[in-house]
């Protein structure tokens, strides 16, 4: 393993003291947590929104706490949901009385930690709802698994419910929102290269010089096929064809479009791969309202892409659009 | 059997020393089939318990087991964490105010335990999961128990989660594919079982 970490049990620490350094006017650690707080926080009468997760997704999601998104990030250990009584501390920090907004990734532990923090605050008195993110189409939602993985499709629902809470709207309207985020997104991955948590050591698995995973999650879960590594077009056309087929689109609809990546991918790769997205939408007759292209949603090192798609409404496009501070995602 | 404040302190020793020992190998299970975060976690929680509970006073069993609840719930994260936690605080909760623990108080707290991790993670046995190995092991609890019959009973459990397909959890994504691999939280349950069985023989 070749990283440049001082101690790997300490990573998370070390990133978020580095974080703050570099953000001293818009961010703060709560004491004694791995929380990031927005500084001004909380706001009086605004809905909260928090989100967090296993660390190793950076940006995501202390880089998405700014004006017009989240006001708190709970930062996890290395691709761990974090613990209930951070996720409740992050709560406490930034009720401003019009409640808190959850969003979280569809996975396990990010649930139950998550909804026993929210059990906490209640019996507090703190209005809290939340919502399920799982735009993830590699894997098969049905009653025979967990259901789809969050992914990167988290970033639209941080925007989206972020921008109706910055307008004023109550906690019911930025729930209703977000589900709305979560109806209409969808999104796909796949990998090159496997990732190393640092305290492990080793990659989670291996791939041939000459294959790729398709359907790979965020945490190095084997995807669902593993084959001949194929151009850019093809990738886009597998990965966005399987997108089309889950979610009905109509000539002439708006969408916004991701295209990120994993960690290790350069930009040009990524470019590549939204040349030939862009060219199949547009010859579906869909109107593609904003694209954005970086790493939103990694997964430490690793090499690959995710390509995500959310139909967009009137009320979706304005709080799109809407202005917003966070460092990650400038609008 | 009977459990006291100590035998609950020697418990949470003997399983850290299983964790931080197979914490490698509990790790390589989950990245079979998880996302690889199993051992570190279990080994960072329990050597927390330890930490926590060696060398402190409690009047209680409940007290004890209460401690190592909140400290797995705070220190774990992932899926363990609320699960591991969820189990010790109902455990602690149902032998609150008992002097001596025999083992048909601490088989209704097991019950209790295990009623609480069904509901928190809305899991049932079958499923790949840590409940495949409580929910017999729970059965080993009667008039005629012996700490031999617990491992046999636990390890039989755990090794049964091989051939089964998970339903529960990030391995369910994985379908047919996750046949043929152990499931992690039943191996760190059989840890906790196994360490559980020695500290009760050493007690007689």
């Amino acid at each position: 393993m070749k990283k440049i970490v001082n101690d790997p049990e300490s990573v998370v620490q070390d990133m978020l003291d580095g974080l703050i350094s570099a953000h001293p006017d818009s961010l703060q650690l709560l004491p004694e947590t791995t929380v990031v707080v927005r500084k001004d926080a909380p706001i009086t009468n605004k809905v909260s929104i928090v989100s967090g997760g296993g660390s190793g997704h950076e940006p995501a999601h202390a880089g998405y706490i700014g004006d017009g998104m989240l006001d708190a990030a709970v930062c996890g250990e290395m691709f761990t949901s974090p613990t209930p009584d951070q996720v409740f501390e992050s709560i406490k920090a930034v009720d401003g009385g019009a409640g808190v907004f959850l969003v979280i990734k569809n996975y396990t532990g990010d649930v139950m930690n998550f909804e026993m923090a929210a059990e906490l605050a209640e019996a507090e008195g703190i209005q809290v709802e939340k919502v399920i993110v799982n735009d993830d189409v590699a894997v098969e939602d049905s009653s025979f698994t967990t259901g789809r993985r969050g992914i990167a499709g988290t970033i639209f629902v941080h925007k989206i419910a972020g921008a109706k809470a910055a307008a004023g709207g109550s906690i019911e309207e930025v729930k209703s929102v977000a589900e709305k985020v979560v109806a209409n997104v969808r999104s796909m991955g796949m990998a090159l290269t496997p990732c190393t948590v640092p305290a492990a050591g080793k990659p989670s698995f291996t791939l041939e010089e000459n294959e790729m995973e398709i359907g790979t999650g965020i945490h190095g879960e084997p995807g669902i096929e593993r084959k001949p590594i194929a151009s850019a077009s093809a990738i886009a056309e597998e990965l966005t064809d399987k997108i089309l087929e889950d979610i009905k689109f109509n000539s002439g609809d708006d969408v916004a479009v991701m295209i990120n990546g994993m960690g290790a991918t350069p930009e040009m790769e990524l470019y590549i791969l939204n040349k030939k997205v862009n060219q199949m939408l547009t010859d579906r007759g869909l109107t593609i309202h904003k694209t954005f292209v970086g790493d939103y949603m990694t997964s430490l090192e690793m090499a690959g892409c995710s390509i995500t798609l959310l139909k967009l409404d009137d009320e979706l496009k304005t709080l799109l659009d809407a202005e917003s501070s966070a460092p990650a995602f400038r609008i | 059997m009977e459990l006291h404040v100590q035998d609950v302190i020697t418990w949470m020793n003997k399983t850290n020393e299983r964790l931080q020992s197979n914490k490698e190998y509990l790790t390589s299970l989950d990245q079979a089939v998880g996302d690889g975060d199993h051992g570190i976690n279990m080994a960072r929680g329990f050597n927390e318990v330890v930490q926590k509970i060696d060398g402190a006073d409690y009047e209680t069993v409940s007290d004890a087991l209460k401690d190592v609840a909140m400290t797995l719930m705070s220190k774990v994260g992932g899926a363990a964490g609320p699960l591991y936690g969820t189990a010790f605080l109902k455990l602690s909760t149902s032998l609150k105010g008992k002097d001596s623990v025999d083992q048909e108080s601490f088989k209704s707290g097991l019950e209790e335990a295990l009623a609480g991790m069904k509901q928190r993670g809305k899991s049932d046995e079958g499923e790949k999961t840590l409940v495949d190995v409580w929910s017999p092991v729970i059965e080993t609890f009667t008039n005629s128990f012996n700490p031999e019959d617990l491992v046999q009973t636990a390890q039989t459990a755990m090794e049964k989660t091989k051939d089964m397909k998970a339903t529960k959890g990030r391995a369910s994504y994985l379908g047919d594919r996750s046949i043929g691999h152990l499931d992690p939280g039943s191996v760190s349950s059989f840890y906790l079982f196994e360490s559980l069985a020695e500290t009760v023989k050493g007690g007689e």
